[in-house]
């Protein structure tokens, strides 16, 4: 029995539990923060992209020390085929600001880091250490925690499930559902170990310059889906994620998609030579406002992947992780500070700055595109990608046929398309992105 | 470089010292090895070394000695003449009772002294448990430089030990000099060196050495030896053919597909780690980085992914075969042989296959 | 009773990478593990600990972020660790790491009591050279007791020890006294898991932090690359072996495919036949 009483327990070091244990540290709190991983990020996954300005709210000068892989200069968009993309491509020298907005990290290194920052301010971090079981008073307060060592419990005013999308604490303690299947993506991802010369080469950058490719089409096989592939320092992040319920009913494999998206005649030559060191499979919540489950009560909040707060359209995730990592924080702080007790009322406060930030705003605009894409898959992710390819290579194939009847040819298949609904689906998605 | 050792900037310092012999090592000539036996019996290994002491010795133009070390009697007479005929011209006898049988003290004691009376320029040892065992101590003792598990050495243009190993578990290799100090010591794993002809006859000089060691200066004592093969413990580290299972087996019932071929070829099993962290097989089977190191003749492998723990393990056999479903396996980038199939389905037929084809007389019986 | 165990960071073998072009180790990214042989030690110094009473106090020489895996010992239940840092060790070979360890050690004793078993890794994962055990102990002078793969019987009033020790070709029953150096053997334990107050304090825990001048190391000729007599002049990726596997094409039945594959492992090896053929009939 250990008889020290902390004012948190934040599970997981994560971008959620790392931006909620610094912020309470920080403010004099006494913090534990639990993670099962060997070290923090030893499991986590991510693209991935960092978005500097919701880190810097909570470390202003994270720049000089955390371990950033590239600042992006240059973001791609592809609609595949089987043998062409279509693409859309921005690049800008802008983006070699002072401050960039947007890098790529290594998750394994970058949570590290975090956690470290975490500690320098006085969070306790005990690794390897799952917490298993929340620990209620005689009126269903959450009080503490049970983990998965001997010599058992851990109390505490309030504990901050920051457990990532597949967290079991809270789902087990029906704190929330557990998300469904047409909530969760499942992404697989490689890490392709390439000298930095030759990465820079492929993708035309120089120095710390990085570049990104978002890419959808016939590569998910008719599946709502997008492949994604980052650049390192010394390594290109590779993936493919759809989601879970169209796995389930399709023939498919996430790790096939992923071979198929590696072969694609676009994508070979940038991953050619590399060795491959790491493959990873991660769930990523993408049912939006909707899915959003309660994230507070007597004694606990839950912050990030945990409580679906993660923006698929925009490929952002760990943003909103952090953020509401630290409006969690701040919160507890503010209601430490008054010296009152973390009930469900008080701790409302948390829900009310979530409202009031990017977070739940951003989710509520988009929260009719989940279903959109996934009832929608089949055209946007087949038939689409396919008509703008066939109707680019007709148009740059120098062939000999009058340019009049190449236009018909194109117009002839998208009128086609009308039939699959191509124009309700412009409109539809439209109308969802507003 | 400088990414092997810590210190870019000392590294720098240090490569560009010269290579200059102070005047007490000047007289340090030959080239030694240490002869090895446990039981009365001469480990391979030492023969092996012969032949690649003999290589350098000749480079060198100067002696080629073999150190036989053990109590008086006809295994320590018996082993100088194998030296001979291995291609020894000198070999240094130190007999002595409490050298009877491998202690550190007495060993290190006496082949130290030996090093101060004769000085060789260069001293080999196995790398087996007693060489590693005995070479650290000695090489301490001498503060002179050792470099361990040579897979290759070579005398250079201004005659210095080129001696050329392994580094960060097999992904690099690396050559390393010992500059400024005598002897240069170099140990070699068990049949990295071929094994050099043996010459019927051939003779050369013994030189006795005396050393004033007693028993009753020395405090470790062996109270008994349990040889391996009267033990039931796995002897997996020497045996000629080793069977083993990985995670592919699925379940610790189809384990015994794996020791029932074993049992057909005589061989011993083992199994990679995660089979052991779920209890399945005893951990003193467990191959690979954290198990054991094995050197057989035939690996076959069942099952398991080819994980480079697992691997580091195991490269040394003569011949990897596996079995795995999976043709990507990464066991498949180092094994010799292999075939894509279920090994649950293919071990009984392989291990019946196995029993026809090396007793001929069971056909007969069959047959009868 | 007081026991050292010495413990090393390395690279977790399993993701090291090395530069195509330059041959260099590309360490980004690469975690680093405990060298997992000196687990065993430290799980025979808790055991014996927990048996005879005492303390067991965990040492490493390398960068500040060694501190991470001393740690972690401290977690798995260690009492105290010792970290011996300083830019002069910087390159050390086996000769110079054993001259630092064995200093700190006596500095060790010096502070916190005499060791009477210093415990070290039968080898590392990196250096893999199993020499830096027995350099400590004939450094301190200490009795050497290597491959050990049980202690059977410690005797707190005769400093008497019995250990099993693997040699070549069997098991050595010894018996030997204090103080000592042991090196166990792989396997020869399950290494523990802390316990929850282990990991708080753990957590917690100062590390206790040595320079060369903390650990009274005066000499400084005998550290780091200047104490080094080996020096590495070149370092290579080993040629990688050209094919893959033969792969043996699957017959009409698993018999057929099994006779198959044993005829391609014999042509492979003729010699293999008669060797598998004398081992199988018991020989
Ligand atoms: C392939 C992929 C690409 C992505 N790309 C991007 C991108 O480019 N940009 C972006 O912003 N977002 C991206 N995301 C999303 C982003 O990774 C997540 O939104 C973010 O990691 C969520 O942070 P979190 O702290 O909520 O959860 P996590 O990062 O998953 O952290 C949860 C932590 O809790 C630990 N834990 C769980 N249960 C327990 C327990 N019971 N006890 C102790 N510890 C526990 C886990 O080990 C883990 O460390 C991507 C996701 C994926 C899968
Ligand atoms: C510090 C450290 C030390 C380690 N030390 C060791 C060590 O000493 N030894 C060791 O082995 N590992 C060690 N490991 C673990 C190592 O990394 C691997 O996890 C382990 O070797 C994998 O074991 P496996 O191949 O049996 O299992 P898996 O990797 O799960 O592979 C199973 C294989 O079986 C194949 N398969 C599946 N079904 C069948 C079937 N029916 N028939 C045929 N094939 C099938 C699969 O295709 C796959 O290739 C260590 C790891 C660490 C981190
Ligand atoms: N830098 C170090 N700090 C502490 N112990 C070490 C260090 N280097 C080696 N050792 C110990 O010596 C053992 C053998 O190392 P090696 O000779 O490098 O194979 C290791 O398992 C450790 O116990």
């Amino acid at each position: 029995m250990i008889d020290e009483k902390f004012d948190a327990i934040v599970i997981g070091a994560g971008m959620a539990g790392n931006a909620a244990a610094y912020t309470m540290a920080s403010r004099g709190l006494k913090v534990l923060q639990l993670e099962r991983g060997e070290y923090p990020g030893s499991k986590n996954v991510q693209g991935g992209i960092l978005y500097a300005d919701m880190l810097e709210k909570i470390v202003p000068d994270f720049r000089e020390e955390a371990p950033l892989e590239r600042r992006l200069i240059e973001q791609r968009f592809w609609f595949m085929t089987d043998k062409a993309h279509t693409g859309m491509h921005y690049r800008s020298d802008e983006f070699n600001e002072e401050r960039p907005n947007r890098y790529t990290i290594i998750r394994s290194q970058f949570d590290r880091w975090f956690a470290r920052q975490a500690q320098s301010k006085g969070a306790i971090l005990l690794c390897e250490t799952t917490a298993i079981e929340l620990i209620r008073d005689a009126y269903g307060k959450v009080v503490g925690v049970r983990t998965d060592r001997s010599g058992g419990p851990i109390h505490a005013d309030v504990v901050v499930l920051a457990e990532g999308v597949n967290g079991l604490l809270g789902t087990r303690s029906e704190l929330r559902p557990r998300p469904s299947a047409a909530h969760v993506a499942l992404a697989v991802k490689e890490m392709h170990f390439l000298p930095p010369e030759v990465i820079e080469a492929r993708f035309n950058l120089k120095g710390d310059e990085g570049a990104v490719i978002e890419a959808a089409g016939t590569i998910s096989e008719g599946m709502a889906g997008m492949g994604f592939i980052y650049t390192n320092k010394e390594s290109i992040s590779i993936g493919i994620g759809c989601l879970v319920s169209d796995f389930a009913e399709s023939e498919t494999s996430p790790a096939k998609l992923l071979d198929i998206f590696k072969k694609h005649p676009s994508v070979a030559p940038l991953i050619a030579g590399s060795e491959v060191k790491e493959y990873a499979a991660h769930l990523i919540p993408e049912g939006g406002y909707k899915a959003v489950p309660q994230l507070f009560g007597d004694g606990w909040v839950i912050c990030g992947d945990a409580g679906q707060l993660n923006n698929a359209i925009h490929r952002e995730g760990s943003n909103l992780a952090m953020t509401s990592g630290r409006l969690a924080g701040e919160a507890i702080f503010q209601i430490k500070s008054r010296r009152d007790a973390m009930t469900k009322a008080n701790l409302s406060l948390y829900k009310k700055f979530l409202d009031e930030s990017f977070v739940l705003k951003d989710l509520k605009k988009y929260k009719d595109m989940p279903e959109l894409l996934h009832t929608q898959a089949q055209n946007l992710f087949l038939t689409y990608p396919q008509l703008v390819s066939k109707a680019m290579e007709n148009f740059l194939r120098v062939d000999g046929k009058p340019k009049i009847e190449k236009e018909k040819d194109t117009f002839r298949n998208f009128r086609k398309a009308r039939g699959f609904g191509l124009i309700g689906d412009a409109f539809r998605i439209a109308r969802a992105w507003r | 470089m400088s990414e092997q050792k810590p210190a870019p900037q000392a590294a720098g310092s240090r490569a560009s010292m010269k290579k200059e012999l102070p005047e007490k090592y000047r007289n340090h000539k030959h080239v030694w090895v240490y002869i090895e036996m446990e039981r009365g019996v001469v480990h391979p290994v030492s023969f092996e070394l012969l032949g690649e002491g003999r290589k350098l010795a000749d480079q060198l133009g100067v002696d080629l000695a073999g150190v036989v070390m053990g109590a008086p009697g006809e295994d320590v007479k018996q082993a100088a003449r194998e030296t001979f005929a291995y291609g020894a011209d000198v070999v240094y006898l130190v007999e002595n009772p409490v050298l009877a049988d491998y202690r550190n003290e007495p060993y290190s004691k006496a082949l130290t002294q030996l090093v101060n009376a004769h000085q060789p320029e260069i001293l080999l040892l196995g790398a087996t448990t007693l060489g590693r065992d005995l070479a650290g101590s000695v090489a301490t003792t001498l503060l002179t430089g050792l470099t361990a598990d040579c897979t290759e050495l070579r005398v250079d243009d201004d005659k210095s030990l080129a001696a050329t190993r392994p580094t960060f578990g097999g992904s690099l290799l690396c050559t390393i000099y010992t500059l400024n100090y005598r002897p240069q010591m170099a140990t070699v794993r068990p049949r990295v060196m071929p094994m050099p002809p043996r010459q019927e006859g051939r003779e050369g000089r013994i030189v006795p050495f005396v050393t004033d060691l007693t028993e009753s200066d020395i405090i470790t004592k062996i109270l008994s030896f349990m040889p391996d093969r009267d033990s039931n413990k796995s002897n997996l580290s020497f045996a000629d053919v080793v069977v083993a299972g990985g995670m592919g087996l699925q379940s610790p019932e189809n384990f015994q597909l794996v020791k029932n071929l074993a049992a057909v070829l005589g061989a011993e099993f083992g199994a990679s780690r995660p089979l052991i962290q779920k209890g399945w097989v005893t951990a003193d089977r467990q191959i690979g980085q954290t198990g054991k190191t094995i050197r057989p003749k035939l690996y076959i492998a069942a099952g398991i992914s080819g994980a480079i723990q697992h691997r580091v393990g195991v490269e040394g056999a003569d011949m990897i075969v596996a079995i795995n479903t999976d043709k990507n396996a990464q066991i498949f980038d180092f094994a010799h042989l292999g075939i894509v199939t279920d090994a649950i389905r293919f071990l009984p037929a392989l291990t019946e296959a196995f029993r026809k084809r090396l007793s001929p007389h069971s056909n007969d019986r069959l047959a009868g | 009773m007081h026991f050292v165990v010495c413990i090393k960071q390395v690279p977790d073998s399993a993701q090291i990478r090395v530069h195509p072009v330059t041959n260099t180790i590309m360490r980004q990214g690469v975690p680093t593990i405990i060298n997992p042989y000196d687990l065993f030690s430290l799980e025979e110094a808790l055991r014996l600990r927990d048996k005879v009473g005492g303390e067991v106090t965990v040492l490493t020489m390398g960068p500040p972020m060694a501190s991470d895996s001393l740690r972690k010992a401290l977690t798995i239940g260690a009492d105290r660790a010792v970290l011996l840092t300083d830019r002069f060790f910087a390159g050390s070979d086996t000769l110079a790491t054993t001259y630092a360890l064995a200093q700190a050690i006596r500095k060790i004793g010096e502070t916190f009591g005499p060791p009477d078993i210093v415990f070290a890794g039968k080898q590392t994962i990196d250096g893999d050279t199993a020499q830096v055990g027995p350099g400590i102990a004939k450094r301190l002078d200490m009795l050497q007791l290597t491959y050990v793969s049980g202690i059977v019987d410690l005797d707190n009033e005769s400093r008497v020890i019995k250990l099993e020790r693997r040699s070549e070709g069997g098991t050595q029953l010894l018996q030997s006294r204090l103080p000592c150096m042991i090196t166990m053997l792989e396997g020869s334990n399950v290494v523990r898991r802390g316990r929850i107050d282990d990991a708080l304090r753990a957590a917690r825990a100062e590390i206790v932090t040595w320079s060369a001048k903390d650990a009274g190391i005066e000499d400084l000729q005998l550290c780091g690359l200047r104490g080094s007599p080996t020096v590495v002049k070149k370092v290579f990726a080993p040629p990688a072996r050209a094919e893959k596997a033969a792969l043996v094409e699957i017959g009409a039945t698993p018999g057929d495919t099994a006779e198959a594959f044993i005829e391609a492992i014999f042509a492979k090896s003729p010699a293999l036949e008669a060797d598998v053929a004398k081992l199988a009939s018991g020989f």
